[in-house]
């Protein structure tokens, strides 16, 4: 037995299989089956420098955990890449997000909230237009305490349903890309919390699918789950051209559909903040 | 106050009022609740209000999840319990230091909120077949949050987590609500999102002694999570209030409102930064490095800051 494997064998023995998984993410029992479900098993390189994945070490708020997935490459037409799925092995929906990017991205980069359930492994896996595929993976212990993935203000979440805003910051330059942020008020619920009384669930409520295009191109979008926060935050970029909208769309598991959309205009001043 | 609270015949109340700390049953309490030898402390700060002063701590194995404050307030007819505590078994401590002062039943036990170190005693008191009372909001914040922390719990403490059950209240507040003890009157009233949705406080009218539950933090870092605008709210009124004796959810008050002052403070200034954060476009994982607690000195900034400014962030970005 190598040195590696008595390790892992000592961790498991004195410490519980939680500890081995933190040990080695390859031995998720969770992602072996979506390696297998979802990605046929085919073979997954190192991060190296293509994708990197921020998240914090530890959870401090279990329902609004903050990741960010940045792209080492440009979107360009002969390499770029084209899929990233967000996956949290240890939460009920593992796969939390599969975001979809063009080179009218400009950026393959995603930051968004994640609600985190337990101590788990988060990958951020990206595949170019070639196929390829490549992993990034951390770990992230859960909170402790009274820190809970359900939503702070229940009542609240459902009086401000569909409120949608969608921003961009800097002026856009043409053919650079610049960042956007989707801001949807929405309670993203799972829906897993069972009523005592009757024993039954409450209905699940969640953003299902998000779609970002600009002057009518896909720039991004996003099949997501309950595994993303509350009022799903998300901020990418995309190249803008000479002016054109901007525009949103997001349908729920419940099919109720919402939209907005901002007009960009390449004369306007750097500070412009563009509200609808 | 009207008249003394009926005791058992052994222990007199004045006995009880001149002390200030009331050790109980103590060798079975301190088996109960899993803690090192001592006992279960009790203080007595008004005729017939018993409060149990948790840990400033987070959970541990050691401290068995008595990390948060609890007490009684005995009437003639009937015992109403405040909180619980954070394990079964701390919930068994504190029945046990009430049966040591008194035979009266226990018709009530009152939660002030949801969070796992104040209701997961409940289930200790199941034999006295009370009424739960709780915030209208309670049992579903109970029923989303309650496995979640199951779970933390019994990771956190392990066989010291044995027993513990959530409870769901059989009695739920909207807006205000009285529960006669019998020669005295408990006053529940249920707040807005403040610490958390579903925040209850509690008046004995006899005494002037407000329970405040986690709508006061003294000494501990205060937690936001329900809305920090509505923490700030409710804080001011709570500031106004004109009570003999107040108790919060952790830490201790020794003089009323003063000791709220820096809770004030520090979540003023929490939103006052996170505000200019948003402004200046940081994110939000640049702002849970940079936001800063203030100049108070607390406890337990590192397990629950950057957890609040995560909270202000996701509530006040919505505000331009």
């Amino acid at each position: 037995m190598n040195r590696w494997l008595a390790v892992v064998a000592v961790v498991a023995l004195t410490a519980g299989p939680a500890r081995a998984q933190d040990a080695d993410p390859a031995e998720s029992p969770v992602w072996k089956k979506v390696h297998e479900s979802v990605f046929a098993s085919a073979p997954i390189a190192p991060a190296d420098g293509i994708v990197t994945l921020d998240t914090p070490k530890r959870a401090e708020d279990a329902a609004i955990v903050p990741v960010a997935i940045r792209s080492g490459i440009v979107q360009r037409s002969d390499r770029y890449i084209d899929t990233i799925w967000l996956i949290i092995d240890n939460n009920p929906s593992p796969i939390a997000a599969v975001f979809h990017f063009t080179t009218a991205s400009g950026r393959a980069d995603m930051e968004t909230r994640i609600r985190i359930e337990q101590y788990t492994h988060v990958r951020a896996i990206a595949k170019t237009n070639d196929g390829k595929l490549y992993m990034a993976v951390n770990y992230v212990k859960a909170s402790g305490g009274c820190s809970a993935p359900a939503g702070k203000d229940a009542a609240a979440a459902q009086a401000s349903l569909g409120k949608m805003r969608i921003r961009v910051d800097s002026a856009p330059a043409s053919g650079k890309p610049v960042l956007a942020q989707l801001m949807i008020s929405h309670p993203n619920d799972s829906g897993l919390a069972m009523d005592q009384v009757t024993r039954t669930y409450a209905t699940p409520h969640f953003v299902r699918e998000v779609d970002v295009s600009y002057a009518g191109k896909s720039v991004m979008r996003a099949d997501v789950d309950f595994s993303i926060s509350e009022n799903p935050n998300f901020r990418f970029y995309f190249v803008p051209g000479d002016g054109g909208e901007l525009q949103a769309k997001v349908v729920d598991n419940q099919d109720l559909a919402f939209a907005t959309s901002v007009r960009l205009d390449a004369a306007r001043g750097a500070s412009a903040s563009m509200l609808p | 106050m009207s008249r003394p609270v009926s005791m058992r015949s052994s222990v007199s109340a004045r006995w009880l009022r001149a002390l200030l700390l009331v050790p109980i049953a103590a060798a079975f309490a301190a088996r109960a609740a899993g803690a090192e030898p001592g006992e279960f402390r009790l203080e007595n700060p008004a005729p017939g209000v018993y409060v149990h002063y948790g840990q400033q701590a987070e959970m541990t194995p050691a401290n068995g999840g008595d990390i948060a404050n609890t007490g009684f307030v005995v009437g003639a007819r009937c015992v109403a319990v405040i909180d619980t505590g954070g394990s079964y078994a701390v919930g068994q401590a504190l029945r046990h230091a009430i049966r040591a002062l008194t035979a009266v039943p226990i018709c009530y036990v009152i939660n002030t909120h949801a969070h796992p170190d104040h209701v997961f005693g409940d289930a200790a008191f199941d034999d006295d077949h009370p009424q739960f009372v709780g915030h209208q909001r309670l049992a579903d914040a109970m029923q989303r949050r309650g496995p979640n922390y199951l779970n933390a719990l019994q990771r956190t403490l392990g066989e010291r987590a044995e027993g513990t059950r959530i409870v769901l209240p059989t009695r739920s507040v909207a807006t205000t609500d009285e529960l006669d003890l019998g020669d005295r009157v408990l006053q529940l009233r249920a707040w807005r999102t403040a610490h958390t949705d579903n925040d209850l406080t509690v008046l004995d009218r006899a005494s002037g002694t407000l329970w405040l539950g986690d709508l006061a933090f003294v000494g501990h870092l205060p937690v936001v999570d329900g809305s920090l605008r509505g923490f700030i709210g409710v804080t001011d009124e709570l500031l106004a209030m004109h009570v003999a004796h107040a108790i919060p959810g952790h830490g201790r008050i020794t003089a009323w409102p003063d000791a709220l002052a820096p809770q004030s403070r520090y979540l003023r200034g929490l939103a006052a930064d996170v505000r200019a954060a948003i402004k200046s476009r940081q994110t939000l994982a640049e702002a849970v490095a940079t936001v800063g607690h203030g100049g108070d000195e607390w406890q337990l900034v590192g397990a629950f800051h950057q957890r609040n400014v995560t909270a202000a962030y996701a509530e006040l970005e919505w505000e331009e």
